[in-house]
C-alpha cells in the first residue's frame, strides 16, 4: 500500500503545532480528499496541487488520493500546507524519496512555483522547538525563516527543483521554469522607516521632559491639551526615544508582524519598537484582536514592545478603551473564538491624547470654549477611571508660546535624549533584575514600600499629600515609580525630595485638568 | 459510423479481451435498456461484474477514469440490478468495474482496470 508522510506546521495564534501529513493512493476512481478539519483555503489546495504537479512534470496519480492531516482535531487554515500535502502525495506515488523529518511550509502556484505564506517566523520557531530543524520554504520566505536560531532552512522557487533534490526523475521534471523573484509580503525596502526627530518640537519643555521620563521608565502617558498644541507630534516621537529591542523581544515582535503579513517583517528582525496609531473609529476587535474563526492579532499586539498611541482617546468607544485594561495588567491578550483560543503578547506602552473638551478650546482661561461644564465633564469621563489609574504620567500640553516658536533648530534632537533614556534603562535594569523586573513602571507597590523603601525625609511631601487626601494610596505608589525614573535619569542612586516633587508635578498637572 | 464510435468499439473489444485474459467470462456486450447501456457484463467466479469501458485517444482532456463520476457510477449499479431482473437471475455478488483504454492509434494501447469501484 502506497503511503507518503511529511510534516508541516499549523499556527494557532502565535503557537505552532507540528502537523503530520499522510497521503494514501487507493485503487479506485480519481478523487482527492483532504481530511483533518481543513478550511476553505486548504480545501482549494487540491486544485492548486493538481495543476502545480502537472505543470512541474510530475502529474499526480489518477486514482483516489486521500491526504490526512494529523492531529485531526486541530483546525488547519490557509495555503501553507500545499507543499507538505504535495510532497506526501508524490511520496505515496513513489515519485520521490522519503522526506524524513523535513517540514514543508509554502503555498503552490498553478505553474508550480512556491509562494510565500504569512507567519513563517512563528511557524519555523515552533518546528525547531518541536525538534524538526530541517525546513523547506518558498524562496521569498527564506530570509525571514532563517532568522530562527537552530533552524536549517532551504528555500526553493519551484516544485520541480524541490522534487529534484528529493530524487524525482530529472527527465520528467520541468526544470527550465524559473519564475522571477517575488518579494515576500509587500515590497518594503529594508531599513527602519524614518522616525520623526525631537528637534522638530519647538518649546514644550514640560512635555519634552515628560516624554523622556515616559521613555526611560516605560510609563504610560496621557497628554491633554488644545488642538494644535503638538500632542500627536510628541507621541510620534516616543518610539524614537526607546532603546533597541533585545533578541528575544525582537523575535516576539517580528513573529507578530509576520503573522499579520506586515511588510516590516520581511527578511529582517525588527529591532526598533513598533508604533501603532489606530483611528478612533476602531472596534474592540481591531484593537485587541479578533475576527471570525481563529482570532488575528489587533493593534495592541502589533504594538507589543512598542507604543500604542490612541489619539483623541475620548472619541473611542468606552468598550474599546476598557478592553485595554487586561493587556495593561498582564501584557497578554487571550481571545476566544469558535475555531479556538489564541493568546497574543501585548506588552505595549500606552500613550493617550485628548482634547480638554469636545470643542477643544477649554485650555488656559478657556474663554472661547462653547462647551457646558457638563459636556466637559462627560468628555473627560469617557476615559474610564480604571484605565487612567494605570497611566503614570498625565500631562497638560499648552499651545506653544510665541517666544518658543520660530526658534527651530535649537532643540535637543532624538539621539541626545535617547542616549539618556538608554542610560536610565541600564541603571533600572541593574537595580531591578535581582527582583525579576525590568522597568520602574512594573515595580509593584509591595517592593516600592519594601525592598526599595525610601527614608521618611525624602517622602515627607508625599506622606503629607496622602494625609490631606490629595493623593490616593495607588497614586502614592505611582509617584514613587516616577520618582525612581527621575532619579535614574539624573544618575542618582535613589530619588530625593526634588525628584519626588517633580514626580508629583507630572501627575498633578492632570488631576487639575480632570 | 463516426470515428469516436469506432474508437469506443475498439476500446470495448480490447477491454473484453483483457477481462478474459484475467479469467473472467464475458456474458454479454452492449446490453441496453430504457435507463442506459452496460458495456460489458462478465462473470468473475460467482460475482457478476458490470463493466464500464472508457476509451480516449490521448490524455489531453483528462484520464478516462476521470470521466466516470458519481452519477454514472450510481446508474451502473442500477443497470446491474436491471440486468438481473431482465434475466430473472439472482446474483447477490455484484460489482462495478471500470476499464480505461488509451489508444493513440500507434499500436500498443494502454489498458487500466479498477475493480469494485464506488
Amino acid at each position: 500500500m502506497a503511503l507518503g508522510r511529511t510534516y508541516s506546521v499549523a499556527l494557532v495564534g502565535l503557537n505552532g503545532y507540528i502537523v503530520e501529513v499522510e497521503a494514501d493512493i487507493g485503487q479506485t476512481l480519481p478523487a482527492f480528499v483532504i481530511l483533518g478539519l481543513p478550511d476553505a483555503a486548504l480545501n482549494e489546495a487540491k486544485e492548486r496541487i493538481r495543476s502545480a504537479a502537472k505543470n512541474s512534470g510530475i502529474p499526480l496519480s489518477r486514482r483516489k488520493i486521500t491526504a490526512n492531516l494529523i492531529p485531526a482535531s486541530l483546525p488547519k487554515r490557509g495555503s501553507g500546507f500545499d507543499l507538505a500535502v504535495t510532497m506526501a502525495v508524490l511520496r505515496a506515488a513513489n515519485d520521490i524519496q522519503p522526506t524524513e523529518r523535513t517540514v514543508f511550509i509554502a503555498e503552490l502556484g498553478l505553474d508550480g512555483r512556491l509562494r510565500p505564506v504569512r507567519g513563517i517566523l512563528p511557524a519555523v520557531m515552533a518546528a525547531v522547538q518541536a525538534g524538526y530543524q530541517d525546513v523547506v520554504v518558498a524562496q521569498a520566505n527564506l530570509a525571514e525563516a532563517s532568522l530562527v536560531p537552530g533552524a536549517s532552512v532551504r528555500g526553493y522557487r519551484t516544485l520541480a527543483r524541490l522534487a529534484l533534490d528529493f530524487g524525482a526523475d530529472p527527465q520528467e521534471l520541468a526544470l527550465d521554469f524559473e519564475p522571477e523573484d517575488e518579494p515576500g509580503h509587500g515590497d518594503a525596502a529594508p531599513g527602519a522607516p524614518a522616525v520623526p526627530d525631537m528637534a522638530d518640537v519647538s518649546g514644550q519643555g514640560d512635555a519634552r521632559r515628560a516624554l523622556e521620563v515616559a521613555a526611560a521608565g516605560a510609563h504610560h502617558l496621557l497628554l491633554t491639551g488644545p488642538p494644535g498644541a503638538g500632542k500627536t507630534m510628541l507621541a510620534e516621537r516616543l518610539p524614537g526615544l526607546l532603546p533597541d529591542l533585545a533578541d528575544n523581544e525582537a523575535m516576539e515582535v517580528t513573529a507578530i508582524h509576520s503573522l499579520c503579513g506586515l511588510p516590516s517583517s520581511n527578511a529582517q528582525l525588527l529591532r526598533r519598537p513598533p508604533f501603532e496609531n489606530p483611528h478612533h473609529s476602531a472596534t474592540a476587535a481591531a484593537i485587541i484582536g479578533g475576527g471570525s474563526g481563529l482570532p488575528r492579532p489587533g493593534a495592541a499586539s502589533r504594538a507589543h514592545r512598542g507604543v500604542l498611541f490612541l489619539d483623541e482617546a475620548p472619541e473611542y468607544e468606552r468598550r474599546v478603551l476598557d478592553a485595554l485594561r487586561q493587556p495593561l495588567e498582564s501584557g497578554e491578550l487571550v481571545i476566544h473564538r469558535s475555531a479556538g483560543t489564541a493568546a497574543y503578547p501585548a506588552r505595549f506602552q500606552l500613550v493617550l491624547a485628548a482634547n480638554p473638551c469636545p470643542c477643544g478650546k477649554a485650555s488656559g482661561k478657556g474663554l472661547d470654549c462653547t462647551c457646558t461644564p457638563m459636556m466637559r465633564r462627560r468628555y473627560v469621563a469617557r476615559m474610564s477611571g480604571p484605565l487612567l489609574d494605570r497611566v503614570d504620567i498625565q500631562l497638560q500640553v499648552e499651545r506653544v508660546s510665541l517666544a518658543d516658536f520660530g526658534q527651530g533648530g535649537k532643540e535637543e534632537d532624538t539621539a541626545a535624549v535617547a542616549g539618556r533614556v538608554r542610560d536610565a534603562r541600564g541603571r533600572q535594569a541593574e537595580r531591578l533584575r535581582p527582583l525579576g523586573l525590568e522597568t520602574n513602571s512594573q515595580v509593584p507597590g509591595r517592593i516600592l514600600r519594601g525592598a526599595l523603601r525610601l527614608p521618611a525625609s525624602a517622602t515627607r511631601i508625599l506622606d503629607h499629600s496622602l494625609e490631606r487626601g490629595v493623593l490616593t494610596a495607588r497614586g502614592y505608589d505611582r509617584v514613587l515609580r516616577l520618582a525612581w525614573t527621575l532619579a535614574d535619569l539624573s544618575h542618582r542612586d535613589a530619588p530625593d525630595t526634588n525628584d519626588i516633587g517633580q514626580a508629583l508635578g507630572l501627575r498633578q498637572a492632570a488631576s487639575a485638568a480632570a | 459510423m463516426k470515428a469516436k464510435d469506432l474508437l469506443g468499439q475498439r476500446g470495448e473489444e480490447l477491454a473484453a479481451g483483457y477481462l478474459e485474459s484475467l479469467g473472467m467470462l464475458v456474458v454479454e456486450r452492449n446490453w441496453r435498456c430504457a435507463e442506459g447501456e452496460i458495456d460489458i457484463v462478465a462473470l468473475d467466479g460467482d460475482a457478476l461484474v458490470i463493466t464500464e469501458v472508457k476509451t480516449r485517444r490521448s490524455l489531453d482532456y483528462g484520464h478516462p477514469f476521470e470521466a466516470v463520476g458519481a452519477a454514472k457510477l450510481a446508474r451502473l449499479h442500477r443497470l446491474g440490478a436491471a440486468w438481473c431482473r431482465d434475466r430473472e437471475l439472482r446474483m447477490p455478488l455484484r460489482r462495478v468495474d471500470v476499464v480505461a483504454v488509451v489508444d493513440d492509434g500507434g499500436g500498443d494501447p494502454l489498458v487500466e482496470h479498477l475493480k469494485g469501484v464506488g
